[in-house]
């Protein structure tokens, strides 16, 4: 850090109470749940495409032993609504189960219910279905173009979403300016895949009309979709938050999944199980990534200054809607990156395909992003002949600009760019560094050293919403808290939402404790259902240290307010005359002191010793509003965003094995700055994190599709996520730049590394193949891609001799 | 089928059909949910449990295969209810994990490696735990939590992974 912690709690080396009971084996996940009589669901997947569905046939499946029923895509739609839609988009519709038409490879079309899951299994293979194949389109560009197979013909083409924002003056700035460059670049379509799939268990109370959902979930409104979907006002629905959830960086919004087995609870009046198996998962349970092509064209100044910026993202939604383009949306608010970009064309294309159907992944649209100009960066660099190190400092928004207003209309909140990269340089000791990469070229290998300087935007609202669907009028993305205080002075802090690894148990208490001046350790926090639940908006859009900690913070405030005034009143003093100290409280004037438990008793068991019109007990409430981005959209597309921006640069070192393509990370910084730190292990686990899942996205994963529309990336054989292997030891270089529009200063992290490290590698890689005079222009680069790249390099060349 | 399996120590018989994986018989027939399933074909290691003494895939072993053979899980690794054993609270104090999904079979994965070797290298830590993924930590702490529980074991301790 760079100053030392005002802290006692906040920013200290503490434990993460979580980890206690996952150690142990004695996480609660939602395949560990049983219920007495619970029934099991298979799915019966479609095996093409795209095709209509001539006849279903459950007969043979409904004879099988322990089945208890077969409920195909026309039922289920007379029974439920459509799955809602992010954008205007009323005539792609969703259901659970496909009706009438399958439109992607996989897709869910009848749900086989029995006594056990091998026997729903086993039965799932005898539903009969007979399909007749239909015309499909899966290439983005294709799926672009008016002729194109509609997936969804009632919409009438493939395209969600082709809108056009101009910030700024950007004919104008184009031609001030000496140069201009274009250059293209993919982001395949890849996802988090975390360890455990998405489950739901559904219970249904005929008696008390209630549906009970224990879910492996990270979903903002979850309870409001169930609930609309299913017809059932909201309060008969009750989301249970206090199970652990296998990993999720944004994917687990099984809202499909929940519907289905919140009506065949309804159904069949008994607790339904659905988990999905890692086919499942991987081909059918809607939850990939961004696919993405990004055509650039940049204008700047022969000193490497970059004026202006055009950009058309384009993304593959695949089959359905949902919320998913909104990850066009959100890198508005980041969209010059942490750059002075003085006006941008920002042009967002979502399209239809008939692939798989996205979810939010870790960033939502930030890391695809950052990766485009990050390479536009290095192009301008290569372009002026400057190093990219200094092309960036001369982009750089300076440390004396902020809050710092970008074109698309967000404010940053605070900065340090120069500084952190300079404590990175420094740390890595860049003239050794390129000593060691030319040493290493000098081996026969390929090396090269890549750098990324990018923004993680944080505290999330949900102002894309309204920006990119004018029906929507959402301008708040509220978060909450609850302390209670017993009356033997214990406290109990409940919070409102699943937890996925991101230490929200520990955030909270860390925060009440700092402001309580009380050992955090014996705060109890405690996870409601929906139905108790005050209103948030789970742990999206790297919030929770913004979002949470800012309403825990006022809670805790507000309680130590209350017992002020309570102190005051029996120590005959003012407010304002009264010390508090770790949890006492003393009369500056008289020296007479109060203990807490002495204001306990007073609150729970005295009232004639309140002051008036107190109520009863000891507690306190805090429904926080996102800090900055409480308005609409301008007529001109312009929004604040996020309200935090966390920084990170990247520095690594890599080789290419010249035969084989296999790349090798040699040495891995990254500085980073999220302003104040709540829990230093979190922060790095996070950093650590989002580094190795770059890792996997820049190299290695990828769900392939054939023209055909099959994918080909089923198993983690062939879809590989990093092992230990291939991550390499990460040094961090950390800096403070705390946020102003904060309590403590602190801003998101979690989707830090993430964010930047594809950037880096791709960067990396281009450095240590520029002799060859090939790029990579397009991510993952496999290995086979890179071994393929520069066997063909080489043979042009030996050809040319 | 009958079978009697030996399951941390303790003798439990049970009657399953052949098909069963060892990993579903431990979580639905004797409720030991500490072992998870990831993958179902043994490649992440969440359902990492230690067959004799060696860490296996439980979803790659039908349970009747297993008869006969001890059956170690996360279950047994504590010292006592709400008593954290040596690796154990290495993970903890040094935060190597998030979620907790691949944490038991990270900590059997460890326990034994440790076991084998006492002071392994970085390299040895890094080759030993290669098998099972973590989508959370980007493993750095899992790496440090290791060290740090060899470090402890080999001071007055190292009875305890015997």
């Amino acid at each position: 850090m760079n100053a030392p912690s005002k802290f006692t709690f906040v920013s200290s080396d503490r434990r993460v109470r979580e980890d206690r009971r996952f150690v142990a084996g004695q996480g609660r996940y939602v395949a560990d749940i049983t219920e007495a009589g619970m029934l099991h669901v298979a799915i019966v997947h479609a095996p093409h495409t795209a095709a209509r569905i001539v006849s279903f046939d459950a007969t043979r499946a409904l004879a099988m032993p322990g089945v208890v029923a077969v409920v195909e895509g026309g039922e289920l739609s007379e029974g439920v609504e459509p799955l809602m839609n992010g954008l205007d988009t009323p005539k792609v519709q969703r259901y659970p189960l496909a009706i009438k038409y399958v439109r992607y490879h996989g897709e869910w079309v009848a749900a086989v219910v029995a006594q056990t899951r091998a026997e729903a299994e086993d039965a799932a293979e005898c539903v009969d279905v007979i399909y007749e194949t239909l015309p499909h389109v899966i290439d983005t560009e294709e799926a672009y173009k008016p002729g194109s197979p509609p997936v969804h013909p009632a919409h009438g083409s493939n395209v969600l979403l082709d809108r056009t924002f101009n910030w700024g003056d950007i004919d104008g700035d184009f031609a001030a300016c000496d140069h201009n460059l274009s250059l293209r670049v993919t982001w395949g379509r890849s996802s988090t895949v975390p360890i455990e799939t998405f489950g739901v268990v559904a219970m249904w109370d005929p008696w008390s009309e209630t549906l009970d959902v224990r879910a492996s979930i990270q979903m903002p409104k979850y309870a409001d979709q169930i609930a609309r979907a299913l017809r059932l006002p909201g309060n008969g629905v009750r989301v249970h938050y206090d199970i652990d959830v296998g990993g999720s960086y944004g994917v687990k919004r099984g809202i499909k999944h929940t519907v289905l087995a919140g009506y065949l609870a309804m159904k069949l009046k008994q607790p339904v199980r659905l988990i999905e198996d890692r086919l499942e998962n991987m081909e059918s349970g809607d939850a990939h990534g961004p696919d993405r092509i990004f055509d650039i064209d940049v204008a700047f100044s022969k000193d490497g200054v970059v004026r202006s910026m055009k950009m058309r993202a384009m993304d593959n939604a695949g089959a359905y809607a949902g919320r998913a383009p909104f990850q066009l949306g959100k890198p508005i608010g980041a969209i010059v990156g942490p750059y002075r970009i003085n006006s941008v064309r920002y042009q967002a294309v979502s399209v239809t395909s008939n692939k798989a159907v996205q979810e939010a992944v870790r960033g939502f649209g930030q890391s695809p992003t950052n990766y485009a100009i990050e390479t536009m960066m290095d192009r301008v660099a290569e372009f002026v002949g400057l190093d990219r190190v200094e092309i960036r400092r001369r982009n750089f928004i300076r440390h004396d600009e902020f809050p710092y207003l970008i074109p698309s209309g967000t404010r940053y909140d605070s900065g340090d760019y120069h500084v952190v990269v300079d404590k990175v340089m420094k740390h890595v000791d860049w003239d050794s560094l390129v000593a060691e990469r030319d040493r290493l070229r000098a081996t026969g290998l390929y090396a090269g050293i890549g750098i990324s300087a990018c923004l993680e935007p944080s505290g999330g609202n949900s102002s894309f919403e309204p920006l990119l669907n004018t029906a929507n009028t959402t301008t708040t993305w509220m978060e909450s808290c609850r302390i209670n205080v017993d009356a033997l002075g214990h406290i109990t802090v409940t919070i409102h939402t699943t937890s996925s690894g991101q230490g929200h148990e520990t955030l909270a208490s860390t925060v009440i404790g700092e402001v309580l001046e009380i050992d955090p350790d014996s705060i109890r926090i405690v996870r409601t259902d929906s139905l108790t639940s005050l209103p948030g908006n789970s742990p999206v859009g790297s919030r929770m240290a913004v979002m949470l900690g800012g309403s825990c913070f006022h809670a805790a405030n507000k309680l130590k307010t209350k017992m002020v005034a309570i102190a005051a009143k029996n120590l005959g003093c003012d407010v304002n005359g009264v010390d508090y100290s770790g949890g006492a409280f003393r009369a500056r004037a008289s020296d007479k002191k109060l203990s807490w438990l002495d204001l306990v008793t007073i609150a729970h068991r005295n009232y004639h010793l309140l002051p008036e019109g107190f109520e009863p007990g000891l507690e306190a409430t805090n429904v926080y509003q996102v800090p900055t981005g409480n308005e609409l959209p301008t007529a001109d597309g312009r929004v604040q965003m996020y309200p935090c921006h966390s920084f990170e640069f990247h520095c690594i070192l890599v080789t290419i094995d010249p035969d084989t393509g296999k790349v090798d990370l040699r040495r891995y910084v990254i500085g980073h700055d999220c302003g104040t730190v709540i829990n230093p292990h979190i922060v790095k686990g996070m950093t650590l994190g989002g580094i190795a899942h770059g890792i996997g996205a820049a190299l290695l994963e990828e769900f392939v599709y054939d023209s055909e529309g099959q994918m080909l990336a089923q198993s983690f054989m062939d879809y590989l996520l990093p092992s230990s292997h291939e991550v390499p030891e990460v040094e961090i270089v950390h800096h403070c730049t705390p946020s102003p529009f904060t309590v403590m200063g602190q801003k998101g992290s979690g989707e830090s590394g993430y964010l930047g490290a594809p950037a880096a590698i791709s960067g990396a890689v281009n450095d240590a193949v520029r002799t060859l005079g090939i790029r990579f222009n397009k991510l993952p680069m496999r290995m086979t891609a890179i071994s393929d790249a520069i066997a063909d390099a080489k043979s042009s060349t030996a050809n040319a001799r | 089928m009958k079978i009697d399996l030996i399951v941390n120590g303790h003798k439990r018989p049970l009657d399953v059909e052949p098909r069963v994986t060892l990993l579903d018989a431990l979580r639905d027939e004797l409720r030991l949910t500490g072992a998870h399933t990831g993958c179902e074909h043994g490649v992440c290691g969440a359902c990492t449990v230690l067959i004799d003494g060696e860490p296996a895939r439980s979803c790659l072993i039908f349970a009747v295969q297993a008869e006969g053979n001890a059956v170690t899980t996360i279950e047994a690794m504590a010292a006592g209810p709400g008593e954290l054993g040596v690796i154990q609270d290495a993970f903890c104090a040094t935060h190597g994990l998030q979620c907790g999904y691949c944490t038991p079979g990270m900590i059997l994965t460890a326990h034994a490696l440790l076991r084998d070797k006492p002071s392994p290298t970085r390299e040895e830590i890094v080759d030993a735990i290669s098998g099972n993924i973590c989508r959370c930590t980007g493993y750095g702490q899992i790496v440090e939590a290791i060290e740090l529980a060899a470090q402890r074991l080999r001071g007055a301790n190292a009875e305890a992974v015997r």
